[in-house]
């Protein structure tokens, strides 16, 4: 257990080191091509919002994303519309020249890229993958130091996570996205690829849906059933007005007592944007997930 | 009235039609409980001296498979039904449940209380299908106090055209809610409209149950009346028919028993209409067989797609919606063409 989980943390440590290796060299080697930092940036996903500010660029940024929440000085900043709303309009309006959208907005690249707009398309997936845009953001804002720095922080984090774990059992761990509220009912939990399944590997447990190559996975109860999950953790936005803030709601699991997790009382809610933005509070997120998976290993 | 004299038993005929679709569906929800990707130890099922808390086995065949095997049969009788109501009481073969805005305005509560949520947690009822009955209740008081505006009875034009309408304003309004949503909602949110079955336990069962026995004895007393009037109002006028009370318990009845299916099982499509169409290509139009053999059909048909939809992807679930157009479709063109 010890030796697979080292494993696994080591792995995704040499991959972004790769990563943030590579960014470093393409600049030095395109530095007297890339002259232009950007001044004026936009950007319409909240991950690569924090990673601009985490990395310093944050005085660029000019428009965020409706949904943008951290760090909290984006609250002031002009909202451009998210994944099925971008407003083209607003965006040219604040004159950027560097915009980051989503890689199926084909539309709105072609139209800020026609306008000679930089443009850099949004790549959604695991850890290692958040940790290649983290460089990318840097490399293209002149800030690959400091991107590699924090790339280099969350791996530190992201191994001492898995030191405080390792010789623990793998709980099985069920991760539910989201579900209509005071029933089990079209109950969303994280697949076998995505950052969710990275950061519940990362801190320590084994996701039931592990072996179900999809991000996001629609259950049957009698799969809620069957899989046994020791663990149950609902993960939830902040800000979202939801019964599941109320403290009934761990109620309608109890319809399915004979899972495990539910037994035990082990059905825990987790509040906060660090467990769905796939940004540098990574590390934060997964470290709040192994006290769950682990209460007692961390003192 | 066909000629009797050369076929001396056609109510034996009928009614043996009548009680062989009735055990279909009986043995349909009886059997399907016991089908699923599982394994299950039978003997563990129902070993009464292991605690049901405990018992992964029990609750499997109790808990994830019996009570959507019922939501299936209650919820298939009754857009079934409800679906023949509304084509004879609108005298258009392409009537639905849906028709008249009751799912539009039952999906509209529901997704007002997915996206929005509640500040108030119900320990008697979730929220979703409370709010999704509200809806749809909202829907026909509109739908209903608009065609009865002019007093001169119940116009089934304007009960259309108001419904027709009424959809399209639930559904603009329900794009919109979605597109301002949090893009984990709107699929939330698109989910629901495919329809699940899940209820996951009996209260919601047994919540619909008092509105859909009032339905059916409402529906009892239609199917000579609906005859009728099928043909035409004033035919039936001549022959004794209380039109307007015939129409308002028709179109009340059938509304009644869309909001308690969609309220249990969401807009599941298909079933409505297409089961009362397949039923008449074999029994004929005669409302007395064709109303009780279209909810007995219903239920089979949805009882044997929620099955597909918990078995086929597992152990991921598939939206029976989908499934009641993908099983039902080619079946109705293969019935439709053996026919013709």
């Amino acid at each position: 257990m010890r030796h697979q989980s080292f494993q696994i943390i080591r792995t995704l440590a040499l991959a972004t080191s790769v990563a943030a290796l590579c960014s470093q060299s393409w600049v030095t080697a395109q530095i007297g091509l890339q002259i232009q930092t950007p001044d004026r940036i936009v950007t319409i996903v909240p991950a690569v919002t924090e990673m601009l500010f985490a990395v310093g660029a944050g005085p660029q940024v000019v428009g965020v994303s409706n949904f943008a929440r951290y760090p909290p000085t984006v609250q002031r900043l002009p909202r451009v519309g998210a994944l099925l709303n971008p407003n083209i309009e607003r965006i040219l309006s604040l004159r950027p020249d560097f915009a980051i959208l989503y890689g199926s907005q084909t539309d709105a690249i072609a139209q800020l890229t026609g306008a000679g707009i930089e443009v850099l398309t949004y790549r959604h997936g695991g850890i290692t993958d958040a940790m290649e845009v983290l460089g990318e953001i840097g490399r293209r804002t002149d800030r690959a130091f400091e991107a590699n720095q924090i790339v280099t922080n969350i791996q530190a984090e992201l191994l001492a996570i898995a030191d405080h774990v390792s010789g623990q059992a793998r709980p099985r761990v069920l991760l539910v996205v989201g579900r209509e509220p005071d029933t089990i009912r079209n109950l969303y939990a994280s697949g076998g690829i995505g950052f969710l399944n990275d950061m519940i590997v990362a801190a320590g447990g084994e996701n039931v849906f592990g072996n179900i190559l999809k991000e996001a996975v629609q259950p049957t109860a009698e799969a809620l059933l069957a899989l046994q999950p020791e663990v149950i953790v609902e993960i939830q936005a902040e800000g979202m007005m939801s019964v599941r803030q109320s403290p009934y709601h761990q109620n309608p699991w109890q319809a399915l007592s004979a899972i495990p997790a539910v037994r035990t009382g082990r059905v825990h809610l987790l509040t906060g944007n660090d467990l769905i933005v796939p940004g540098p509070r990574l590390a934060a997120g997964t470290e709040k997930l192994a006290r769950i998976l682990h209460p007692g290993t961390f003192e | 009235m066909k000629s009797q004299l050369g076929t001396p038993s056609p109510y034996s005929k009928r009614s043996r039609m009548l009680f062989m679709l009735a055990s279909t569906a009986l043995v349909s929800c009886v059997v399907a409980p016991f089908i699923g990707p599982t394994p299950i130890r039978w003997d563990a099922v129902f070993d009464s001296t292991q605690p049901f808390r405990e018992n992964i086995d029990a609750q499997i065949f109790f808990i994830a498979r019996l009570p959507r095997a019922l939501a299936g049969a209650l919820v298939g009788g009754a857009l079934a039904s409800a679906g023949v109501v509304l084509q004879a009481l609108l005298r258009n073969p392409l009537a639905t449940p849906f028709t008249l805005g009751v799912s539009s305005g039952a999906s509209l509560g529901a997704l007002l209380v997915i996206v929005l949520g509640t500040p108030i947690s119900l320990s008697v009822l979730p929220v979703v299908p409370l709010a999704s009955f509200i809806g749809a209740l909202s829907a026909v008081g509109i739908v209903y106090g608009l065609s009865r505006y002019r007093r001169r009875g119940l116009s089934t034009t304007v009960l259309l055209l108001a419904g027709v309408t009424l959809n399209s304003l639930f559904s603009a309004i329900i794009m919109f809610v979605q597109y301002l949503a949090e893009p984990t909602q709107t699929f939330q949110a698109v989910r629901y409209l495919m329809g699940n079955l899940n209820v996951s336990g009996y209260s919601p069962l047994l919540w619909s149950l008092p509105l859909l026995i009032v339905a059916s004895c409402a529906f009892a007393w239609l199917p000579r009346s609906l005859n009728l009037l099928s043909v035409s109002t004033e035919s039936a006028a001549i022959r004794g028919v209380d039109v307007t009370k015939t129409q308002r318990i028709a179109f009340l009845s059938a509304s009644l028993a869309t909001g308690a299916a969609v309220s249990l099982g969401g807009p599941i499509g298909f079933v409505g209409i297409i089961v009362p169409h397949m039923v008449r290509l074999m029994v004929g139009a005669d409302h007395r067989v064709v109303l009780p053999a279209s909810a007995f059909m219903g239920a089979t048909f949805l009882v044997i797609c929620d099955v597909a939809a918990r078995t086929l992807m597992s152990p991921q679930e598939l939206p029976v919606g989908v499934i009641t157009a993908m099983l039902g479709g080619p079946f109705f063109l293969w019935l439709l063409v053996r026919r013709v």
